[in-house]
């Protein structure tokens, strides 16, 4: 049974509207948490502990002033921002939050397709043309580097990501996030068998939402503000949420197909909503943790450790669940 | 000369296509593109710009341009009395700026022949080497800022923040201290001073340590700087670099050994010396000296405290000022005193080179005295500016992303090169 179309419509609402919301707090977050990893107080100004800063930054850069570069190819520079976004913010609704009917008696879900992992690599692969398209378009030299160096690492990336995927994939048996969770229900969480694969797949999903060590696109020491450097004011923003809303995609993505998606173990209750929120909380804590601690790779050891050593890992990993899963007759 | 002269030319049309291994495979064309870094850019370090010729990332050609930052303070100086010149000194390296202070002040002194009383003598060694440590914390902090790392950069400007607030207490000023005069010190230390200055040797050490685990161990940070821009032995000496870069390449040259000043002599320190010429040892040797300087700054704590108080500057009445108290009894104090204020002293013709050891390298101060009251000629020897003609050497070849690693590890100071 599948909810009515207006019910589709309002959560998918729901959803555009939550990511950017928790964008806007997952900056103010960051910058907080960043802080206390670096000895000092960070936003705390605006409202009561800072809590009005995303506000104030929503305004600022909104009532900045929208510069297009004369010599840059203007339909393609306003639109490259609205593809990240867009391409960004429709991977989230797949994740789901609960049992069905959990959410005022409809699907805590937008929409559940059987291809669901698929659908998501899709539109993730999609990102990298806002990010192409946004440094061609902005004729600068320091935003051409940066887009290709984001475009040469996301589809290296991509692929251990995808390998990294199929394995657990081959276990269940269902590309069916649904399915996914059910099935670690029964069984066991994914990360118990799959450890190599979750390895592998945060790693790969750092370096998706372009996150330190991977942050090379936007490596400001050497290339300014990478492909967004031409860019200001909403549109810059727009790069900004697209990046974010990756980073919390991958945050709930990450729990939801290794730990378990919103069921817990055992005797521990499963309560919609609340465990999957905590997963995407340590997840997003774990990303901003690698980025007080860790240096950033070069472009060309980025690529040797992406083609050299996180690809044939998924490779041998996933032919080992492939012989155990044919061993098996085709089951777990 | 260098061994390998940077043809760029030659290198240019070599790279220009790329080679076809494939039969009937169309060539491909290749372009060069020339970047313009600078001279406003996050990360050269103040106003450098530097003009770099790419094939891909790869460097082929850089070129620093410079002088962004001139502001005529050698000119100015030929204008202004030897004690006006001090507000000079400090403006030109405004991270270690003790060191000008110094070396200017002990280039005048062998001029006119003062002589420095002991006790301001340790006082200036504990509070050049207190300075060496700041100006090197912030080399480490943006140092590993250029190679990603956010958080480096706020533990180290945190015990430089106790240092400043040291330096504020003792002159006045934070950056431009203006503490050091020819023949001695402004004024004395601040009661409770040392007593800080011991906190802060007991707290620092452990710091040291801790900034060391935070890059040295790190893999990451091994990978994008061990043997990247490596600079031999030879050509380090062919290209006049001194200091911790010139010491990374194996080549045991510190001035405060090679020819003492200010003392140092007497005071028991380990010149640190690495053998691999690259970034990652031009940035492990700062640690080191870190670790050497605190050493210095305790003995000269413990000297300190066994002299006692004493005069901090030279009594003889031509060089610097009477004692206030003295203007009141003494006729001859009051013309000195005016004599002084008025077109101060008067060196005899000459000239002189003092070379010093700043935490860049050799910092020297050339002065050529006509016998006026004022230098007929000041040169300085920066070491920021000499440094720097290593960059494009050292940078043949690597990655763009490499390039800022490099500025960062050479540790030039815009203000120190355009003067």
């Amino acid at each position: 049974m599948t909810d009515p179309l207006w019910m589709v419509g309002i959560k998918a609402f729901l959803v555009v509207f939550g990511l950017l919301t928790a964008f806007a707090y997952m900056t103010l977050i960051e910058r907080r948490l960043l802080a206390r990893f670096q000895v000092r107080w960070g936003p705390n100004r605006v409202g009561p502990m800072g809590l009005l800063q995303p506000l104030a930054d929503a305004i600022k850069s909104i009532l900045k002033e929208d510069i297009v570069p004369t010599k840059a190819d203007k339909v393609v520079f306003v639109l490259a921002p609205v593809i990240a976004i867009t391409f960004a913010l429709v991977g989230f609704g797949l994740i789901p939050f609960g049992p069905k009917g959990a959410f005022f008696g409809f699907d805590p879900w937008v929409i559940n397709l059987d291809v669901g992992i698929l659908y998501l690599f899709a539109v993730s692969e999609m990102a990298v043309y806002g990010i192409f398209l946004a440094g061609w378009a902005s004729n600068s030299k320091y935003s051409l580097l940066g887009s290709l160096r984001s475009s040469a690492a996301l589809i290296s990336y991509e692929l251990a990501l995808g390998m990294s995927l199929l394995a657990p994939v081959m276990l269940v048996g269902s590309l069916n996030l649904q399915d996914i969770v059910e099935w670690q229900d029964k069984h066991v969480w994914l990360i118990l068998p799959m450890f190599p694969a979750f390895v592998l797949f945060t790693i790969a999903s750092m370096a998706e939402a372009a996150r330190t060590p991977f942050d090379l696109p936007e490596a400001e020491q050497e290339l300014v503000g990478g492909y967004s450097t031409e860019y200001a004011s909403i549109k810059w923003a727009l790069f900004q949420m697209a990046e974010y809303v990756h980073l919390i995609t991958a945050s709930a993505l990450i729990p939801t197909i290794y730990l378990g998606g919103w069921k817990m173990p055992g005797f521990i209750p499963d309560i919609p909503y609340l465990w999957m929120f905590l997963k995407i909380a340590l997840f997003l804590f774990f990303f901003i943790w690698i980025r007080a601690t860790w240096f950033r790779l070069r472009y060309d050891q980025l690529m040797r450790f992406g083609w050299g050593r996180l690809f044939p890992a998924a490779l041998v990993w996933f032919l080992v669940v492939a012989f155990y899963v044919a061993l098996n007759g085709g089951k777990a | 000369m260098l061994k390998e002269p940077i043809r760029p030319d030659d290198e240019l049309h070599s790279k220009t296509s790329f080679g076809t291994d494939i039969q009937g495979a169309p060539e491909l064309k290749s372009e060069i593109m020339t970047l313009n870094v600078g001279p406003q850019h996050p990360s050269t370090h103040g106003v450098l710009r530097v003009v770099v010729d790419l094939s891909g990332e790869q460097i082929l050609r850089l070129t620093p341009h410079i002088g962004y930052l001139h502001t005529g303070f050698e000119k100015n100086m030929e204008n202004r009395t030897y004690t006006q010149c001090i507000t000079y000194t400090p403006r030109m390296d405004y991270l270690h700026s003790f060191a000008h202070d110094l070396a200017y002040a002990l280039a005048v002194e062998k001029l006119v022949g003062a002589e420095v009383p002991p006790r301001a003598q340790v006082i200036r060694v504990m509070l050049n080497e207190l300075s060496r440590i700041a100006s090197h914390l912030v080399f480490l902090g943006t140092g590993l800022l250029d190679f990603g790392a956010l958080t480096p950069f706020f533990y180290a400007f945190r015990e430089r923040e106790a240092l400043l607030d040291l330096f504020e207490w003792v002159s006045g000023q934070r950056f431009h201290h203006n503490y050091i005069r020819v023949g001695g010190l402004k004024e004395d230390l601040p009661e409770e001073f040392l007593s800080e200055v011991k906190k802060f040797l007991a707290v620092m050490p452990h710091r040291i340590d801790e900034y060391e685990k935070l890059f040295r161990e790190s893999p990451i940070f091994y990978e994008r700087a061990k043997g990247v821009a490596v600079i031999p032995a030879e050509d380090a000496i062919n290209l006049s670099l001194t200091g911790g870069s010139l010491r990374a390449s194996g080549v045991n040259y510190d001035v405060r050994k090679a020819y003492p000043y200010a003392g140092y002599e007497s005071y028991s320190f380990d010149v640190p010396v690495l053998q691999g010429g690259d970034v990652y040892d031009r940035m492990v040797i700062r640690i080191l000296e870190m670790r050497e300087s605190v050493k210095i700054i305790r003995q000269a704590v413990e000297r300190l405290e066994g002299l006692g108080p004493g005069p901090i500057r030279d009594p003889n009445p031509q060089v610097s000022l009477p004692p206030r108290e003295l203007l009141e009894t003494s006729m001859e104090a009051v013309i000195y005193h005016f004599k002084l204020v008025t077109e101060g002293f008067h060196p005899a013709l000459g000239e002189v080179y003092v070379p010093t050891e700043s935490a860049r390298g050799e910092l020297g101060y050339y002065i050529v005295s006509d016998g006026g009251s004022m230098p007929y000629r000041v040169k300085v020897r920066a070491p920021s500016f000499v440094n720097l003609q290593s960059l494009s050497y050292a940078c043949k070849g690597v990655q763009v992303a490499d390039m800022v690693a490099v500025i960062a590890s050479l540790d030039p100071v815009m203000g120190d090169v355009d003067r």
